[in-house]
């Protein structure tokens, strides 16, 4: 570990909640409208950061920590993402089954505080998030591992490190398999369409955004910043199989923080170009991912 | 030695004690907990000085059986399943003190405490025991002492019913073992574990049969998917501290009797890891899938315990591949994975059945669909029930991410070398612990969230936390899921040695190979402690924000319904339904649903249940064919005594006869 590789981690707490304002400003764009500053996810938060709070009465003091939880986890599971060659903070063999058990941990915690208000909509949210969720991890895993058996190593800045840029011309399809498989995957986990619709004004046919109807305040603060750095998380395992290793230091800094904001301006243009799946056919597309990841993984088997 | 017999003794002489005072209108529970505390003391000591590296203890005593040898042997393998199984037991018992104390005015616990200090007597000498017949003896012990226990509530008679289930299915599992000791030592000629772990077998074929039948009969004790049909029904129907003790860790000797066999039987073939591999997923994947369809919440959690055996069991089967595949980091990984989720299962399983016991004995009822706000009147309880929930789904920063992590290790390992058969089996056990690990937390959510969290669903008795008596004990199992989860680091040096024997390598071998490992549960610690300081820090920050501010409180937002009712909730059942409902081809729940009629519907209602599979298909059509051709036998049973002495007087002339011939 050198002090270089502090540089993703604090770009990820600085920057990760610009990602949704750029959705937002892609989502205005093919809407024609001017659409919402770039900056809006930090005056959102700013600004709740100064309220008070009201709990509801059958609140208990899992509801207040739920919140506090997931973004510890989050912060966490941050620190173990490399940001194109940039290693990342913490790194160690079969770091990624940790990076997908701290979103397991984020999620459980979500889900608990959201039934521990008793409303029959949250519950609702709660249960399709756990649903979704167990089969989105099983996806990410094996697109993962199939990376792993790629780069032979078992880190995620090992892996980011060799299977990037130049790996796909040796193995193009299984890198394609692979990213199609990880894009899924970023926007089941992120609650954006094809799975969920983050502008739904219907809370019946929410699922993340109900699970946190009754958060506010300090609360809802940590809850969006955390939903950030999520997103920025796993559109960094994204940039990493793009993004070549060029060399130079700088640039190694620039594209993948540029990619990034690729993947943001990606996920707008799929959301305003697609209509949300129905929920019944959620599964089906969360098991293609994984179907697609396990595709990838026996085509590159002979490695 | 002296303290492995003295433990022995303290339990036997527990269990006489305790019947002579049943009869006694006096409650004398505390006594037998101080019997049962002692022999843990007196047994854990020697048995961690084995795993610290010192020599095996070792005892010979004649024993007047055929071919029975009072033969005792302390090593490394039998240690590590003695110190929780023995601490648990204390816990238990303790547990079971408080817990047994509303009982004590209906009818004397004395029974209890006798077939219980028998059912750790028995437990302990299974670990022991190196002679076959004395293994079997304590085994049929532990089998005999459970199923009483497994009937203490016997006036009722769904009880009844799981007693005998068990009692089948136990014995069919013990005449297994019978089969496969026997066979073991026509070809060994002798009956003693350490002869037939000297000679070994080596023929491959042979030792394929002998291998299946340990599986078969092992795997009936620990429930493997099929042979589990008994855990579902036995756990429910105990009472809560002999459940947890059950599930903690009498089935775990199941799997010890499995990993002993494996030391018997020389190398392993290729198709013994793959046999144990799919079965341990099977397990694991239909364990958790049941078990999330429970609506009863011990039953959910006999269930769980299938899943976690079937973890246990794949870390065998990927340890094993690891041996016939040359590949010792694969073979470390599985095997120490599998050792260390056997500790840790048994320490929150333990904790969850003790905290399942305290819901019931509060409340009435284990019905997680009437339940629900739980946790604002048994705060203890239920935060309990959360770090086990936490634990058993394997989340960090608790001790099941720990014993998950090195199972995923031994299978993201195998994914990165050749040959790709190797490969293959490590995608195969990756993708079933994701969906596990999944599907755990489903489980946990609906468990935790439907009985602790929102508001009661229908009315129940007033709760009521639980004494001490019963809080201390699931204290420290919870204490202990915490210092594994960042002492698992130290715990590598007692697994290396367990480790090493199981897969054939040296010891300097095995503590080479397991540096990487060891540094990696490091930085996963330093990982556990980074996420409970920032924790902290976000909640003193939180704190600090709020101070001076309005902090209000309301209804729960309820789409602007202003008289919001418990009845409104979500349930336990429409919680997984989206889940129970993509599996529904397995399941096979029975739906019964009255559907709302016109346009003032006075009634509808839906009840669903989710029986036992393989129970349904397999086992009961099974046993009514045997049943029926078992009847036709009965005009021999006619109920004259001086009959059956014909019987025997029968059977004695035609085997001396046999014998003279």
């Amino acid at each position: 570990m050198n002090f270089l590789s502090i540089i993703p981690f604090l770009l990820a707490i600085t920057l990760a909640p610009l990602l949704p304002g750029i959705i937002n400003r892609t989502k205005a764009l093919f809407a024609g409208r001017r659409g919402q500053p770039f900056l809006q996810t930090y005056f959102d938060l700013w600004k709740l950061l100064h309220k008070g709070a009201v709990y509801s009465h059958t609140t208990t003091w899992l509801f207040r920590a739920g919140p506090m939880l997931g973004l510890a986890a989050v912060l966490v599971a941050v620190a173990l993402v490399p940001l194109g060659n940039f290693p990342a903070l913490i790194a160690f063999p079969a770091d990624f089954f940790l990076f997908a058990c701290l979103l397991g941990l984020m999620r459980f915690f979500t889900v608990l505080a959201a039934l521990d208000t008793g409303s029959s909509f949250e519950g609702m949210g709660a249960s399709r998030e756990v649903f979704f969720s167990a089969l989105t991890e099983p996806a990410l895993l094996v697109a993962l591992a199939t990376l792993a058996r790629q780069a032979g190593n078992l880190s995620l800045s090992a892996i980011f490190s060799q299977v990037s840029g130049g790996h796909w011309l040796q193995a193009g399809p299984v890198m394609a398999l692979v990213l199609i498989a990880l894009m899924i995957v970023l926007l089941a986990e992120n609650s954006r369409i094809p799975v969920d619709d983050p502008n739904t004004h219907l809370e019946l046919t929410m699922i993340h955004e109900v699970m946190v109807l009754d958060h506010g305040g300090l609360d809802f603060a940590f809850i969006l910043y955390g939903a950030a750095l999520k997103l920025w998380a796993l559109s960094a395992l994204v940039v990493g199989m793009i993004v070549p290793d060029t060399g130079a230091v700088w640039l190694n800094l620039v594209l993948p923080v540029g990619g990034m904001f690729l993947v943001a301006v990606i996920v707008g243009v799929v959301e305003s170009t697609m209509a949300r799946l129905r929920l019944l056919i959620v599964p089906q597309l969360l098991v293609g991912a994984g179907a697609l990841a396990a595709m990838a993984f026996l085509l590159g088997l002979n490695k | 030695m002296t303290l492995l017999l003295l433990a022995l003794a303290a339990l036997l002489f527990g269990a006489t004690a305790m019947l002579f005072l049943s009869g006694s209108r006096r409650n004398f529970s505390w006594l037998a907990a101080t019997f049962v505390s002692l022999a843990a003391i007196s047994g854990c000591i020697p048995a961690i000085q084995v795993l610290a590296g010192g020599p095996a203890l070792q005892l010979r005593h004649p024993w007047p059986v055929p071919f029975g040898e009072f033969f005792i042997q302390l090593d490394a393998l039998s240690a590590w399943f003695m110190v929780p199984m023995l601490l648990l037991s204390a816990l238990c018992a303790i547990y079971g003190v408080g817990y047994l104390r509303s009982q004590a005015k209906k009818c004397s616990p004395g029974p209890v405490w006798f077939f219980y200090c028998l059912l750790v007597l028995g437990m302990t000498l299974v670990l022991l025991a190196r002679n076959a017949v004395l293994f079997l003896s304590a085994w049929e012990l532990m089998a005999v002492a459970s199923f009483f226990l497994v009937t203490f509530e016997h006036e009722r008679e769904s009880v009844r019913n799981a007693g005998w289930i068990y009692l089948v299915a136990t014995h069919l599992g013990t005449g297994f073992l019978l089969a496969f000791f026997i066979l073991m030592g026509r070809e060994t000629g002798s009956m003693d574990f350490t002869v037939w772990a000297e000679k070994g077998i080596h023929t491959p074929e042979l030792a394929g049969i002998f291998f299946l039948l340990a599986v078969v009969g092992f795997g009936t004790k620990a429930g493997f998917m099929p042979f589990h049909v008994w855990l579902p029904e036995a756990h429910p129907a105990a009472p809560s501290h002999v459940s947890a003790l059950m599930s903690g860790a009498m089935i775990k000797l199941g799997i010890y009797g499995l990993m002993r066999a494996l030391t018997f039987l020389g190398a392993p073939s290729i198709w013994w890891g793959w046999l144990l591999l799919c079965l341990g997923l099977a397990s694991g994947v239909l364990g958790i899938v049941f078990a999330l369809a429970q609506h009863d919440l011990k039953r959910l959690l006999a269930y769980s315990s299938v899943e976690n055996i079937g973890l246990i069991t794949a870390g065998l089967g990927l340890g094993l591949l690891g041996v016939s595949y040359h590949q010792p980091l694969i073979s470390i990984l599985g095997f120490g994975g599998a050792l260390l989720h056997v500790l840790n299962h048994s320490i929150f399983k333990g904790l969850l059945f003790l905290a399942a016991g305290n819901v019931a004995h509060a409340t009435g009822t284990r019905d997680t669909n009437r339940l629900g706000g739980l946790l604002k009147k048994m705060p203890w309880t239920g935060a309990l029930f959360l770090i086990g929930s936490v634990a058993i789904c394997g989340l960090p920063p608790l001790n099941g991410f720990v014993s998950e992590l090195a199972l995923a290790g031994a299978s993201l390992t195998a994914i990165t070398v050749n040959p790709a058969d190797v490969a293959m089996a490590g995608l195969l056990a990756l993708v079933c612990i994701g969906l596990i690990g999944g599907l755990a937390a489903v489980t946990f959510a609906k468990a935790f969230g439907t009985v602790f969290l929102g508001e009661p669903r229908q009315p129940v008795e007033a709760p009521h936390e639980a004494g001490m008596a019963m809080k201390i004990p699931m204290l420290i199992l919870a204490a202990g899921c915490v210092a594994i989860a960042f002492g698992a680091v130290w715990l590598v040096d007692w697994i290396a040695p367990i480790a090493g024997q199981l897969s054939g390598l040296g010891p300097e071998r095995v503590s080479a190979i397991l540096q990487t490992p060891a540094l990696v549960l490091t930085t996963v610690s330093i990982c556990g402690l980074a996420l409970v300081i920032l924790f902290a820090a976000i909640a003193l920050l939180r704190r600090a924000l709020l101070a001076g501010r309005t902090v209000g409180a309301a209804d729960t937002w309820s789409c602007g319904y202003a008289r919001p009712s418990a009845r409104i909730q979500y349930t336990a059942s429409s919680f997984v339904q989206p889940v129970t409902t993509l599996f529904r081809w397995l399941l096979g729940s029975h739906r019964q649903l009255q559907r709302p009629e016109g346009f003032f519907p006075p009634k509808a209602s839906l009840t669903t249940e989710t029986p036992d599979l393989t129970h349904e298909e397999l086992f009961r059509p099974g046993f009514l064919k045997i049943n029926w051709g078992i009847a036709k036998l009965r005009w021999m049973q006619q109920g004259h005594v001086q009959l059956y002495v014909l019987y025997i007087a029968i059977t004695l002339i035609v085997l001396l006869a046999w014998k003279f011939r």
